[in-house]
C-alpha cells in the first residue's frame, strides 16, 4: 500500500472514531448537553487524537528504522571479496540499491515477471543488459552477489512495509478504541485536548531548536576534522589565503585573518552608509512625516528589504562598480583598478540594510511614550531639541540593537560580496581595492571540485563556525541591549 | 449660564493673568469646548472640575498650545496673557510654553539622571552661562519641588528610580526650572497615594506665591483644599466659575451643585 494511502486511512479511521465518540457522549448525556463535563467536540477531538497521533509517530519512526535495519542486513550479504579494490562497502550497498530499483522499475514495464526477479541468477541470465533495456540506471556489469543481495533487499523491504502498514493499522484502531471507551460525560475531554495541543506545541518548538543545534553539530564535527589536517594557529592567525586547489599540488595557507579583513571593511563601509540614512529617515517618518505621507513611504522603503541580495549584487556590478571606477578610477583619481571592490560591496550593501535599520528604529522610536515628548515641549523645548535630547537617548538602546542586527546581517551577506567586491583574499587598508569575505570564501572552497576530505574543502567548515560565532555574539549582545531598554518604562 | 467676565473684570482687572474669550475647541469634527471665557487671576490656585470628558483638560492644554501637537485640534477664540493674544501668528508656542510651564497627569521623568531632568529646560533656553548658575538653578528648583533633602545625595541616579510621589514631584520642580510664570496641572496627583498628594498640594500651594497655577482636578476635597477659584465644567461648557468658597457652599446653577454632591458626573 503506498504511503499516502496509509496515512489518509489513518486519517480516516481518526475522523470516524471523532464522529462515532462525539455521538457516544451526546446519546449517554441523553441529548443534554449540559450533563457534559466539555463540549461535544473536544470527546471526539480526544478519540481522534488517541487514535491517529501514536499511529503517525509509529509511522514515522518506523520509516527512519526500516532503511537502517535492511542496510545492515544486506550489507552482511556481500562477502569481502565482493568488494573491489578501488571501491568501498559504502559504494557497493549504493549499487545494490540501485539494482533494487533496477528491479521495481523492470517489473514496472513489464520487461521482467515478479518471479524472474526474484529467483534470476547473475551468471546465467543477461541481467544487465534487460535492466538498460528497461530504463533503469546500471553503472557496470552486475555480479552475482550485488544481484542477491538486491533481491533480498527488495525482499526485505516489501515484508517491511507489510508489517508496518498492519502495525500502523492496528494501532491506529486501538487508540481508536482506547478513547472511544474513555468517552463518558464525566471524562475531562477538554483539558486532555488542551494537553495534546501543548504537547504539539512543544513539539514544534524543540524541532527548531534541535535543527540548530544539529546544525551547529555539523559545523563542529568538520570543524574538529579540518583542525585535524590544519594547525589552527595557523588558521586564526596566518595572514595568508593561498589554497591549493587539487591537481595543482603544494601546501595551502588557510589564514582566516584577510578573510575577516574584508569581512569588517565591507561590513563598517555598509553600517556607515545604512546607519545615518536609515535613522534620520527613521527620525523623519516616526516624528515629522504626515500620516499620509508616512503610510506611503515606510511600505516604499521595506520594499528595498523585500529585494533579493542577488538583484543588489548585479546592482554593484553592473552600475555601482563602472560608477565608481569612472569617478576614482585610473581616468579620474585613479585609485580603483577594476568595478570590484570594498567600496563597491560596502555601499550597495549600505543600501540593502537601510531598510532593517529604519524599519527598527522607527518602531522603537514610536515605542518611546507620547509622555516624554509631552514633557519636553511643555517645558518649552522644540521638536527637534525634544527628538536629539529626549527621544533619541530614550531610543538608543534600541536604536544600537537595530544596528548590530543590520551588523550581523552584513557580516552573514555573500551575493553582493561575490559581485562586488571580488574574490581577492587581502589585507590592505585602500577602500578601492577588490577584497573577499568569509562567506564569498566559503562558497568558493565548496564549489570547487577539491577532495571533500581535503583541507582545502574542510576549512569552509571552520569558517562558517568562525562566522557562525562572530554573528551569534553580536545577537546575543544585541538581544541583552534590547531587554535592558525594555525594562525601561515597564 | 452664569456670565463671569463682566463680573470678575470689575473687581480685579489688575490682576487677571489669563484672559479666555470665546473659546472654542474641535477635534476633527467633535466640538469639544463650546464659548468658553474665562479669567485666570494672578497668585492664586484655579481649579478646573468636572466630569470625565468635559473638556478641562482640553482646555487647560489650549493654554500653553499643548493642542498645536495634535493635527486634528482646532482651536478658535481669543486666549490672552498679560494682555496677549498667545495664538497670534508672531507667538512662537515654544517660547510660551516656556512661560506657561505644564505637569502632567503620570509623573514623566526623562531616562535622564535626576540632575539633567532639571537642567532640561535651563539648559535648552540658555538660563545658566556657568556650571555653577546651573547648580545653583537645579537646586532651588528641587527645593521648590520640595524634593532636595530626598534627592540632593544621589542628583546623577536616574529620575525613573524614584518612587511615584517623587516622581511627580520631580516634574513640577523640572516645571518651576524655566521660571514660568503660569503653571498647568492636569490631574497631578492621580497617580500618587494620599501621603504623595498631601505633599504635592502642600507644594501648590507654596507655589502659589510665585505662579498662577490652574490645577486640573477629579478631586471635589482637593479642588476646595488647594484652590482659591474653581471653574465648573459640563459637556463642554463652563458652567461656573466663581470663588471656591462660594462654589462649594452656595453654588449658582443646579449642575454644579448637583456635581459636588455627587448626583450626576
Amino acid at each position: 500500500m503506498p504511503l499516502l494511502w496509509l496515512i489518509l486511512l489513518v486519517l480516516a479511521i481518526a475522523a470516524g472514531v471523532f464522529i462515532f465518540a462525539r455521538a457516544r457522549v451526546l446519546a449517554q448525556s441523553g441529548q443534554d448537553r449540559r450533563t457534559l463535563h466539555s463540549l461535544p467536540n473536544y470527546y471526539g477531538s480526544n478519540a481522534a487524537m488517541k487514535s491517529a497521533i501514536p499511529a503517525l509517530l509509529v509511522l514515522v519512526i518506523w520509516l527512519i528504522a526500516q532503511p537502517l535495519y535492511v542496510n545492515t542486513s544486506v550489507s552482511g550479504m556481500i562477502p569481502d571479496t565482493a568488494i573491489a579494490e578501488s571501491s568501498s562497502r559504502s559504494l557497493v550497498l549504493a549499487e545494490v540499491r540501485r539494482t533494487a530499483e533496477g528491479l521495481d522499475l523492470a517489473i514496472a514495464t513489464g520487461n521482467m515477471t515478479e518471479d524472474e526477479a526474484r529467483n534470476m541468477r547473475a551468471d546465467i541470465s543477461d541481467v544487465t543488459q534487460r535492466l538498460s533495456d528497461a530504463g533503469a540506471i546500471v553503472t557496470s556489469q552486475v555480479t552475482q552477489p550485488v544481484l542477491r543481495a538486491a533481491q533480498q533487499f527488495r525482499v526485505l523491504n516489501a515484508t517491511g512495509y507489510q508489517i508496518m502498514t498492519a502495525v500502523v493499522l492496528l494501532i491506529a484502531i486501538a487508540g481508536g478504541l482506547w478513547g472511544v471507551r474513555e468517552t463518558r460525560p464525566e471524562f475531562r475531554a477538554r483539558n486532555v485536548v488542551e494537553q495534546g495541543i501543548c504537547v504539539l506545541l512543544i513539539a514544534a518548538a524543540s524541532i527548531a531548536i534541535l535543527t540548530t543545534l544539529g546544525i551547529v553539530l555539523s559545523l563542529v564535527f568538520n570543524t574538529i576534522e579540518f583542525f585535524r589536517l590544519y594547525p589552527a594557529s595557523e588558521f586564526f592567525f596566518g595572514t595568508s589565503w593561498a589554497p591549493s586547489f587539487s591537481g595543482r599540488g603544494g601546501a595551502s595557507d588557510l589564514g582566516i585573518l584577510p578573510l575577516l579583513w574584508g569581512t569588517f571593511y565591507i561590513s563598517i563601509v555598509a553600517l556607515i552608509v545604512a546607519v545615518p540614512i536609515g535613522l534620520f529617515s527613521a527620525i523623519y517618518l516616526s516624528e515629522y512625516a504626515s500620516p499620509k505621507v508616512r503610510a506611503f513611504a515606510k511600505p516604499m522603503l521595506e520594499v528595498l528589504a523585500g529585494i533579493p541580495t542577488i538583484v543588489y549584487g548585479l546592482f554593484a556590478l553592473l552600475t555601482v562598480g563602472p560608477l565608481l571606477v569612472s569617478v576614482f578610477g585610473d581616468d579620474g583619481l585613479g585609485w580603483m583598478q577594476a568595478g570590484t571592490a570594498v567600496m563597491t560591496a560596502g555601499l550597495v550593501m549600505g543600501i540593502m540594510l537601510i531598510p532593517f535599520v529604519s524599519s527598527l528604529s522607527d518602531d522603537i522610536i514610536n515605542a518611546v511614550p507620547q509622555a516624554m515628548r509631552d514633557g519636553s515641549y511643555g517645558l518649552g523645548a522644540t521638536q527637534s531639541e525634544t527628538i536629539r535630547q529626549v527621544v533619541l537617548p530614550a531610543a538608543l538602546p534600541g536604536i544600537v540593537g537595530a544596528i548590530l542586527l543590520a551588523a550581523s546581517r552584513a557580516i552573514g551577506e555573500t551575493m553582493i560580496v561575490v559581485l562586488g567586491a571580488g574574490a581577492a583574499a587581502r589585507l590592505s587598508l585602500n577602500p578601492f581595492d577588490a577584497m573577499t569575505t568569509v562567506t564569498a570564501k566559503i562558497v568558493s572552497q565548496l564549489t570547487g571540485d577539491s577532495d571533500f576530505a581535503s583541507p582545502e574543502a574542510l576549512v569552509a567548515f571552520a569558517l562558517g563556525m568562525t562566522l557562525f560565532v562572530i554573528t551569534l555574539g553580536l545577537n546575543i549582545f544585541a538581544l541583552y541591549i534590547v531587554r535592558k531598554y525594555r525594562e525601561q518604562y515597564e | 449660564m452664569y456670565d463671569i467676565p463682566h463680573h470678575t473684570q470689575e473687581t480685579a482687572v489688575t490682576d487677571v493673568k489669563i484672559k479666555a474669550k470665546d473659546v472654542q475647541v474641535y477635534y476633527g469634527d467633535t466640538h469639544a469646548i463650546k464659548d468658553v471665557s474665562v479669567e485666570i487671576e494672578n497668585n492664586t490656585v484655579t481649579a478646573f472640575i468636572g466630569p470625565s470628558g468635559c473638556g478641562k483638560s482640553t482646555f487647560l492644554r489650549c493654554l500653553n498650545r499643548m493642542n498645536d501637537t495634535i493635527d486634528i485640534c482646532r482651536v478658535q477664540g481669543d486666549i490672552l496673557i498679560d494682555g496677549e493674544d498667545i495664538y497670534d501668528k508672531r507667538v512662537d508656542p515654544v517660547q510660551l510654553r516656556a512661560k506657561v510651564g505644564m505637569v502632567f497627569q503620570k509623573p514623566n521623568p526623562f531616562p535622564k539622571s535626576i540632575y539633567d531632568n532639571i537642567a532640561y529646560g535651563p539648559r535648552i533656553h540658555g538660563m545658566a552661562r556657568n556650571k555653577a548658575e546651573l547648580d545653583e538653578i537645579v537646586e532651588r528648583a528641587l527645593r521648590r519641588g520640595a524634593i532636595w533633602d530626598e534627592v540632593k545625595d544621589r542628583l546623577q541616579a536616574p529620575g525613573t528610580g524614584l518612587s511615584g510621589g517623587q516622581q511627580q514631584r520631580l516634574c513640577i520642580a523640572r516645571a518651576v526650572a524655566t521660571e514660568p510664570e503660569v503653571l498647568l496641572m492636569d490631574e497631578p496627583c492621580s497617580a500618587l497615594d494620599p501621603i504623595a498628594t498631601a505633599q504635592v498640594e502642600e507644594l501648590i500651594d507654596e507655589l502659589r506665591q510665585n505662579y498662577a497655577v490652574v490645577i486640573v482636578t477629579h478631586s471635589m476635597q482637593q479642588a476646595a483644599r488647594v484652590s482659591q477659584k474653581t471653574a465648573f465644567f459640563h459637556l463642554g461648557n463652563l458652567v461656573e466659575y466663581d470663588d471656591t468658597s462660594k462654589i462649594f457652599t452656595n453654588p449658582e446653577d443646579s449642575r454644579t451643585e448637583s456635581y459636588i454632591t455627587g448626583r450626576i458626573g
